[in-house]
């Protein structure tokens, strides 16, 4: 039964795939490609990989997936002006038609390499997850995967919280110089009715469920990343069906919310020079209340970052 | 072979928190930036370049003081489960190295920044502080990581702070270069991704030291270091892969451009070195070094031929990085070690460094004097520049200093690294590299002095400068092209330095 259930996943994904990559229309091909990250979040499941499956849908089927619609709706708009000046020439066509070819060559060797490659494994595999969950006890914590993002690959998650931000600087650098350090703007003119009735539903039952992913991350699948999606998700809801609008970009409030989580993860890790082993070390007695507190502030600092990047750049001047 | 190499080379955790200075405080200094406001902006930065380069130039002084390797293991926590850093010789020579460029870049936007008041702590040099201090400490991360996915998460770093550089400005043409720079450096990233994932999947561990010892081979490593392999091309923007280069580095404010060209393109040939001769297999090693070497000798030939007929002068400042980026690939097969002789302590190898080394200064330079001819003058199209060597006298110097390096001309560090090249070329049987070398010299000196000469030339109607321009601008670049001409006086022979930490390879290596 669950071989059928497998093999019936694996033919949707491929198929899916391929409708992704072949249909013309591109609103198309986004609503395939957020089905193609639920159901790729459904393979991680079967494969046992729970905090992969959600952060698989929480990213890979939502916050990409709006990021793609709204860049698709910003496309559309010129295009609508001007469609008959912008068709592609012959030439052109020609020439993306060996751009095609050329991707699907590589990709059929990158595949091919990776068949190899996978076939050639040695089984079982080899792993760090004994030695990971032997590390355990020094952290306090219950569920590995937090462990290897917070305790033994800290910087690793450090870092990426500072690219995250910086996807931020890039994204807010697109603006105009006079509208730069104002506000994004989401809401549509007239927001559709059962848009609003969401939004004034939808957040409080999100923020329970934000809170819960976060509590029990330290223990079981969840943590801060997929927890600081939900809350994004909750913000964009709102800022989208102009019930709030979005803050400026230099408002002083957004940027401390942005930079306090990396800012608190940094000053742990400096202040184990002084009380622990070192750089982000953590010393035992206190180890899981200090990575609780940073997991909190990374949350909210996550959620702020992930929300003001579909907000986009600034669109209307900064108010003095 | 110097008495440093010979010692028993090892490495030492005292002293091993500059290495998390080093890492850290470029991040320090980007949270503050945002959180303090554009108005502190340059204040923050200004104080992180003193501080930094004085951690760059301490670990440098440390390895040499002691002559063994600094290591430091994250939280405590040892590989195959945490992290490590370590600096070995050629790490600190880096690490003083991007400290150097990145300062004289600082100090060149910060008197750019100065010549329009009205937009100090606007939109571009607001990003441009926060972006280069993010660049530092993702440059430094790729110099001292040990473990491939944290030099993932460096180079996505890396990635996600060079992108929006390029399109500073605004313009639609430079938006197009970024978006075009983005997609090679995305796919770059998945690439490495997947080669890391096959190789963790096929060894228990990523951290490079213990893949080292292990003696890897079979396909599952083939298939991986290739897949890394090429995306890492993607990203050094080797030929046939660096489309994506000439108008990114060319639509770049200057300072931008300096670092980028200098420094970011240096980060994936730095973890490619690491690849092909700490992970692979002797023969697979040998297999990719002459395919490399093929590539870069394509690379110098092509990109000095397009350099030489390009009309505006940062687009061909930005051909003869591919072209000079060639050098640092077909030093592969020339730096193969024997048994007796180590691949660190070949000539090959020193010029190889010295080539980096004495790129990333005369680049940089050749970029900011660019920079001050674009800002003084209004345009950068060549034909059009007679005679700015009378009105800019500095950056023509400069220019022409910075010229020297890269057609290899003595006295410079670029002529002692391309002899050192075309010694081992010779003496190891490789006449096809040593005529490239060679052929890629007299292009350079083409190209060069298609400048040189429009700088001395009389011009029809007197050049008017746009706008006055301050000396402290000029001779930024003038220093760091003197710079790339006094590496021309380091000894031509394998430089001890560089193989500190490295010996300790030997004993893990030997049968």
């Amino acid at each position: 039964m669950t071989l059928l259930f497998d093999l019936a996943l694996v033919a949707w994904l491929i198929a899916l795939a391929g409708h992704i990559a072949m249909t013309r229309e591109d609103r198309n091909a986004i609503v395939a490609f957020i089905a193609f990250g639920l159901l790729l979040g459904l393979a991680w499941v079967r494969l046992s990989a729970l905090d992969v499956a959600l952060t698989e849908v929480a990213i890979g089927g939502g916050v990409t997936g709006v990021l793609l619609l709204s860049a698709e709706a910003h496309l559309r708009k010129p295009l609508a002006q001007d469609s008959a000046q912008d068709r592609p020439h012959d030439g052109r066509r020609r020439l993306g038609n060996v751009g095609t070819i050329a991707a699907a060559l590589a990709s059929a060797a990158v595949t091919a390499g990776l068949a190899l490659a996978v076939l050639a494994l040695p089984t079982p595999a080899p792993t760090l997850a004994p030695v990971a969950a032997a590390a355990l006890d020094t952290t306090g914590l219950g569920n590995p995967v937090t462990a290897v993002l917070l305790a033994y690959r800290a910087l690793d998650t450090l870092l990426e919280k500072v690219v995250l931000l910086l996807a931020l600087v890039g994204v807010w650098s697109l603006a105009p110089d006079r509208t730069w350090g104002g506000a994004p703007s989401l809401a549509p003119a007239v927001a559709p009715e059962p848009l609003v009735y969401l939004a004034r539903v939808l957040p409080p039952i999100g923020v329970v469920i934000a809170v819960y992913m976060f509590w029990v991350g330290a223990d079981a699948p969840g943590g801060t990343f997929q927890a600081g999606t939900v809350l994004a998700a909750m913000w964009l809801i709102v800022m989208l069906a102009g019930l709030r609008q979005p803050p400026d970009t230099a408002h002083r409030v957004l940027r401390l919310l942005l930079v306090g989580g990396p800012a608190l993860f940094l000053a742990v890790g400096f202040l184990g020079f002084f009380i622990a082993d070192g750089f982000l070390s953590y010393p035992e007695p206190i180890a899981k209340p200090l990575i609780l507190g940073i997991e909190a502030a990374l949350t909210l600092s996550i959620a702020a970052t992930l929300a003001m990047l579909v907000a986009g750049p600034a669109q209307k001047a900064p108010e003095p | 072979m110097t008495s440093l190499a010979t010692a028993e080379g090892h490495f030492t955790a005292t002293n091993g928190y500059l290495l998390v200075l080093a890492v850290m405080l470029p991040v320090c200094a980007v949270l503050a930036m945002l959180a303090l406001g554009p108005r502190h902006t340059a204040r923050v930065a200004l104080g992180t370049l003193a501080v930094g380069l004085a951690v760059a130039v301490t670990i440098a002084v440390e390895l040499f003081r002691s002559g063994t390797g600094l290591v430091y293991a994250i939280g405590g926590w040892s590989p195959p489960l945490g992290l490590t850093l370590r600096a070995d010789g050629l790490s600190a020579v880096m690490l003083v190295m991007t400290a150097v460029v990145i300062t004289a870049a600082g100090l060149f936007a910060r008197a750019q920044h100065g010549l329009d008041p009205a937009m100090r702590d606007g939109r571009a040099p607001t990003t441009f502080w926060i972006l280069l201090m993010a660049i530092w400490s993702a440059l430094n991360v790729v110099f001292l990581g040990e473990d491939l996915f944290n030099l993932y998460v460096a180079l996505e770093l890396l990635t996600f702070a060079a992108v929006p550089l390029v399109c500073l400005d605004g313009r639609a043409e430079t938006v197009a270069a970024a978006l075009r720079y983005l997609m090679f450096a995305l796919l770059g990233s998945l690439l490495y991704l997947l080669g890391t994932a096959l190789l963790y999947g096929r060894f228990g561990t990523l951290d490079l030291q213990m893949l080292s010892g292990m003696q890897a081979s079979g396909p599952v490593v083939s298939v991986a270091l290739a897949l890394m392999i090429v995306g890492l091309l993607a990203k050094a923007a080797l030929f046939p892969l660096h489309l994506w280069l000439p108008p990114a580095h060319a639509g770049a404010p200057a300072a931008a451009s300096a670092v980028l060209s200098a420094l970011v393109i240096k980060a994936p040939v730095f973890l490619i070195l690491r690849l092909v001769l700490d992970v692979a297999p002797p023969e697979a090693a040998r297999l990719a070094g002459q395919c490399l070497a093929i590539l870069g000798g394509a690379s110098i030939l092509f990109c000095s031929v397009m350099a030489l007929t390009q009309a505006r002068l940062k687009l061909m400042i930005a051909y003869s990085t591919v072209a000079q980026i060639g050098y640092l690939f077909i030093v592969f097969p020339l730096a193969a070690g024997t048994e007796d002789l180590p691949v660190w302590g070949t000539i090959a190898w020193t010029g190889g460094a010295l080539q980096l080394v004495s790129h990333a200064l005369a680049k940089a330079s050749m970029f900011l004097a660019a920079g001050v001819i674009a800002e003084a003058l209004g345009h950068d199209r060549i034909a059009e520049l007679g005679g700015f060597g009378r009105v800019l006298p500095m950056s023509a110097a400069a220019f022409g200093l910075a010229g020297l390096s890269l057609m290899g001309i003595p006295p410079s560090g670029g002529f002692v690294a391309k002899c050192l090249l075309l010694t081992a070329a010779v003496v190891n049987g490789h006449p096809w590299l040593a005529a490239t070398i060679l052929i890629g010299g007299l292009l350079a000196a083409g190209y060069v002095f298609r400048v040189v000469d429009r700088a001395l030339a009389t011009p029809a109607a007197p050049l008017h400068l746009r706008k006055a321009i301050p000396r402290r601008l000029e001779i930024v670049a003038l220093a760091l092209a003197i710079a790339a001409v006094l590496l021309g006086f380091v000894p031509l022979q394998p430089f001890g330095f560089l193989q500190i930490g490295r010996a300790a390879h030997v004993t893990v290596v030997a049968p």
